[in-house]
């Protein structure tokens, strides 16, 4: 038996020497021969798709770039738009962007103020972009995001330092789809992880809790929960007392966010084998040892996908507080064409809005490819 | 570790009656109205090694999952090293430190180096200090033969070499019991050895050891004690000549048939 499986595999033959592959199989000219042309039947649908795609590339170029106008002149303060109607359907006005661009970022935030929303903008920026290299990925982020989040609240609200006082109100844009969707995920994310783990307590009344709010929050549409939180809330509070709206619109979104997410993580908790429970058990390892260092660090790898899919989806969610008067970026988009002068370019602006947001999503998705990558490379052999 | 006991004193270690490491007395277990393990009584000296065999499915596995509570057991009394197996965490975390268990499917974490894989309980368990927790767990990597793979992940080894270093990692506990679960079951042939050789140098350190496993060469070289079961019973128990050469029952004479014919 032993002597069988130690002698090496043909013995005595001599090991032919390894061939590269023919020059015929690949490079891109083989490539192109087997992926494209096939068939006749692949080369037609081929010529077709290359056929419509640079006629669509060539009619996009024209209208957003080659006819597109991007300034109007004015009469007094009157924008004259005609120019831009006359060449409707054929380019782009994009001169309307230009006009309204401060509008749309920063909303009603008093105009001689609008440094501070848009240094508030960068600074989200700059602790996402901190926050997403792993050589940080210690106790120095917390310290990090206390000291930006309050340097953020106080520029937003002013009041102090000489800056004046702006209520919330009146704030608007892109800082309130960064403030709801960077606080909503990043509160519902460990609310999420509790959740999940709660749910596969031995506890019964702690199983039941975490069941009972996830079932309950998840089948309730977004939307009513934030009109709960905007008009049923306020009923249930002693006369005289306001809760902000915005973290009314904050507390529902988040609460949202963290069922959705904690049905995620447990996706990621079931998959895990048994064996790796029960050696941090027979290790000696305690409850949330082996939580923190063996279970939770493999699992929350295992669902980088869906929970960056989770991520993006609410990333996108927050434009529904548009239907409590909430002024996001969406809603600050569409609020910028009411004016007369500008109605009718819907399309520029809402493809400037979409591009922000696309912006941001695709920085999410990019950056969550390359980590599933880096955090699996003990998956590769 | 480290000092050498000789055969002797080993001997006279299991024949004069010195504190048990484990007593089971009476122990049951039922999984639903599956009766697993029934009316299980064992005693296993310091330094004793004992070897469990059995057909599949006969409760070995479940029988020293329950050493360490892996598994809870519903009647009966589990002592380990004088304590008793209650519901009290504080015992059932003392006795956990002093247990090490390898299993058949190796449990290495995947997502930490093997350096990292060994010294993650000393670090957070025996509260050790990072640097000497890897001079142990480097000294532990020699004695198993794979200390140039420290670095490595989990999934860049071999079968038997994560076997060995799943041996490694319960062994930076410095357990006084160790359980193996079947260890080279989930093994190719020619990984058996190495990993069977491992254990057997772990015994002649004077080692504590339950072992459920069908090499049955390995008992004949190491064990003190064989103790076959079958359907939750133990059914008999003795030395491995004695055992193997004479079964009293046909139970055992027709799993000794099997496994023979087997190999």
């Amino acid at each position: 038996m032993s002597d069988l499986t130690l002698t090496s595999p043909a013995s005595g033959v001599p090991e032919a020497a390894p061939r590269t592959a023919p020059m015929r199989a690949v490079g891109p000219i083989a490539w192109m021969r087997q992926n494209l042309f096939g068939s006749w039947w692949s080369t037609a649908v081929t010529l077709v798709l290359a056929y419509l795609i640079v006629r669509w590339t060539i009619g996009f170029v024209e209208w957003a770039f080659a006819n597109a106008i991007w300034s109007v002149p004015y009469q007094g303060n009157q924008p004259q738009t005609q120019i831009c109607r006359d060449m409707k359907g054929v380019g782009a006005c994009w001169a309307v962007v230009a006009e309204k661009h401060r509008f749309i970022l920063f909303g009603t935030y008093p105009f001689e103020e609008h440094w501070r929303p848009a240094l508030v903008c960068l600074l989200f920026v700059g602790l996402y972009v901190f926050s997403a290299i792993r050589r940080f990925w210690n106790w120095i982020l917390v310290p990090v995001w206390v000291v930006t989040l309050t340097v953020i609240g106080i520029l937003m609200w002013g009041g102090v330092f000489g800056l004046p006082y702006v209520p919330q109100e009146r704030w608007g844009g892109l800082p309130i789809t960064l403030i709801l969707s960077t606080f909503g995920l990043a509160l519902a994310f460990p609310l999420a992880i509790l959740v999940a783990l709660g749910r596969r307590s031995r506890m019964p009344a702690i199983k039941m809790l975490c069941v009972l709010y996830v079932e309950l929050i998840r089948g309730v549409p977004l939307i009513s929960l934030l009109f709960m939180a905007s008009v049923m809330f306020p009923l249930f509070l002693p006369e005289g007392m306001n809760i902000d709206k915005l973290l009314r619109a904050q507390v529902a979104i988040t609460l949202f966010a963290g069922a959705y997410l904690a049905e995620v993580v447990r996706a990621g908790l079931q998959a895990l084998p048994r064996g790796q429970y029960e050696a941090a058990e027979a290790l000696g390892l305690s409850y949330w040892q082996k939580t923190g260092l063996i279970i939770l660090p493999q699992a929350l790898r295992l669902v980088i996908p869906p929970l960056v899919n989770t991520f993006i989806g609410f990333f996108k969610d927050t434009s529904l507080v548009l239907i409590i008067g909430i002024f996001d970026l969406l809603t600050a988009g569409k609020t910028a064409i009411v004016e007369p002068a500008w109605q009718g370019f819907g399309v520029e602006v809402y493809v400037t809005v979409g591009a922000i947001y696309l912006v941001f999503c695709f920085a999410m998705s990019k950056y969550s490819q390359d980590l599933e990558r880096e955090l699996n490379r003990h998956r590769r052999r | 570790m480290g000092e050498t006991v000789t055969e002797a004193h080993l001997a006279s270690a299991v024949k004069t009656n010195a504190k048990p490491a484990i007593v089971l007395e009476g122990v049951n277990k039922w999984f639903g109205s599956l009766h697993v393990l029934r009316d299980i009584n064992l005693t296993v000296a310091q330094g004793e090694r004992v070897v469990v065999c059995g057909p599949s499915g006969s409760g070995k596995s479940t029988m020293i999952r329950c050493i360490n509570r892996l598994e809870q057991h519903q009647e009966g009394r589990i002592v380990v090293n004088g304590t008793e197996l209650t519901d009290d965490l504080r015992a059932l975390d003392a006795i956990r430190r002093e247990v090490g268990m390898v299993f058949q499917s190796f449990n290495l974490f995947p997502h930490l180096t093997i350096l990292e894989n060994c010294t993650l309980a000393p670090i957070w368990v025996r509260r050790m200090p990072k640097r000497e927790a890897e001079e142990l767990a480097m000294e532990y990597l020699t004695r198993v033969r794979i200390p140039e793979q420290a670095k490595k992940y989990p999934g860049q080894l071999s079968g038997g070499q994560q076997q060995r270093v799943a041996i490694a990692r319960a062994l930076c506990m410095r357990p006084k019991i160790m359980l193996f679960d079947e260890p080279t079951s989930a093994l190719d042939p020619e990984m058996i050895k190495e990993v069977l050789d491992t254990m057997v140098m772990l015994a002649a350190d004077g080692m504590t050891m339950i072992c459920v496993t069908h090499e049955m060469g390995f008992a004949r070289q190491v064990a003190d004690r064989v103790v076959f079961m079958d359907r939750g019973e133990i059914v008999e128990s003795g030395e491995p000549e004695a055992l193997f050469s004479n079964p009293q029952t046909d139970r055992l004479k027709l799993f000794l048939s099997q496994i023979l014919r087997g190999h």
